[in-house]
């Protein structure tokens, strides 16, 4: 049986057009390491969205994935939170678990 | 006025328009048809190349004059200056909040370079010539408007996030490094380097803007279809009073500045134009609680298709009748 260790996972969904702002800021907390995904589309209190449909950066998403340890969550969430709070977006965090504890 | 009718008959039944309307159609009917964003990022791409090569060229042609520094300047007061009046018209116009109108009005003083473009195709078309930098001038209304809107803001006691990083992606924001760059290649260049590469540039211009004017008027009618509830009457009916306020002042300036027939078109072209890719972007990080949906529907659903419809006819001939041409 491998040995898994707990982690949390922080997805973040924003705007393409704040991503290296997120970024930067998550790396000044220290965490280096993330997962950027195109957003295809989706719907919330902005309304719906595809991203075939947009013509800028302006209104196209991304999503950030971070796995860090549990006692780096504060730090991340404090860096995210100053990006984010006044844009279009979605944050959550779930509990997971990884092998190699050591990358994270 | 047979002269406006005419020139309006001819553009709307233009293979150019007609594309926009088929997106426009195939987008209400809830149609299948997409342009691949790589394509239509293909599509710009070649079209800012070729507009800024072609206006390098001319350039290199007719030579420089001191018209060109004080066109430049008459473009950045243009730009700086529509949205103020663009704003106080959203204020007694519509109900909109402070940091929507403000939002708004920043879209009004800088452009769309693709109804720029489609407008170089009509004057090419009426064999009507421009001035080749007014390029240039494109790329220098794209950011004075941001300021702009950004002042009202401030004065009015709002928060607003301007930052150096900002300022860097707009002022070198992909299509204006490439308009720009372009330009320059094609006046260094000259005509010997408009004939090395015309047959990519030249004769497969209108057939690439037919297809990324498609995909305009996809998005465009995708704009229309799912966020019309945004489009009150006031918000409506200045999306098509602002463009003929904008080219009006585009107008004076240019019968002042001594423009061609085709110049005096393009800066009122220039001056009804209203963004949807730069400027949509910087307000969204400057002020991110203006709503987006009034924004880049008023002016990629009513602006940009009314200008590209009846407006740039209106332009040209009024720009005719005004310097004589």
């Amino acid at each position: 049986m491998i040995q898994t260790h707990e982690a949390k996972r922080v997805e973040i969904t924003i705007e393409a057009i704040m991503q290296s702002r997120l970024t930067d800021a998550l790396r000044k907390a220290g965490v280096t390491g993330y997962t950027v995904l195109p957003v295809l589309g989706g719907s919330g209190r902005s309304g719906d969205w595809v991203r075939s449909g947009e013509i800028g950066r302006a209104s196209g998403m991304v999503q950030v994935v971070c796995i860090i340890r549990p006692d780096r969550l504060d730090g991340l969430m404090e860096a995210a939170f100053n990006v984010v709070d006044k844009h279009i977006g979605v944050v959550s965090i779930s509990d997971c678990d990884v092998v190699r504890a050591e990358r994270f | 006025m047979d002269q406006i009718l005419s020139l309006a008959a001819t553009n709307l039944l233009s293979p150019i328009i007609l594309s926009f309307a088929l997106g426009v159609a195939a987008s209400l009917a809830r149609s299948d048809l997409s342009v691949p964003e790589a394509a239509a990022k293909a599509l710009s791409i070649y079209l800012l190349f070729a507009i800024g090569f072609k206006g390098g060229v001319s350039v290199a042609a007719h030579g420089i004059d001191a018209k060109l520094g004080l066109t430049l300047l008459a473009g950045i007061i243009l730009s700086a200056g529509l949205p103020i009046i663009a704003f106080a018209l959203l204020k007694v116009m519509t109900g909109l909040s402070r940091l929507d109108a403000a939002a708004v009005a920043a879209h009004y003083g800088s452009i769309s370079i693709v109804t720029f473009v489609a407008a170089t195709s009509v004057l090419q078309s009426s064999g009507i010539a421009s001035e080749g930098y007014m390029v240039a001038v494109a790329a220098a209304m794209e950011a004075p408007a941001i300021l702009s809107a950004l002042w009202l803001i401030t004065r009015g006691g709002g928060d607003q996030r301007m930052d150096g990083d900002l300022w860097r992606e707009i002022l070198l924001n992909g299509s204006i490094v490439l308009l720009v760059g372009s330009f320059f290649i094609g006046w260094i260049t000259g005509e010997k380097g408009l004939e090395e590469i015309s047959s990519f540039i030249v004769a497969p211009f209108k057939g690439v803007l037919c297809l990324f004017l498609l995909d305009m008027g996809l998005v465009a009618g995708r704009g229309l279809r799912d966020r019309s509830d945004v489009l009150r009457p006031g918000v409506l009916a200045f999306g098509v009073l602002m463009p003929i306020i904008g080219s009006t002042l585009g107008a004076v300036f240019g019968l002042v500045l001594g423009l061609s027939t085709g110049g005096v078109a393009l800066l009122m072209v220039l001056s009804a134009s209203a963004s949807y890719i730069a400027v949509p972007a910087a307000m969204r990080v400057a002020l991110p609680e203006a709503n987006p949906s009034i924004y880049l529907t008023l002016s990629l659903g009513v602006t940009f298709p009314f200008n590209l419809t009846l407006g740039i006819p209106l332009y040209v001939a009024v720009a005719s009748a005004l310097t004589g041409g």
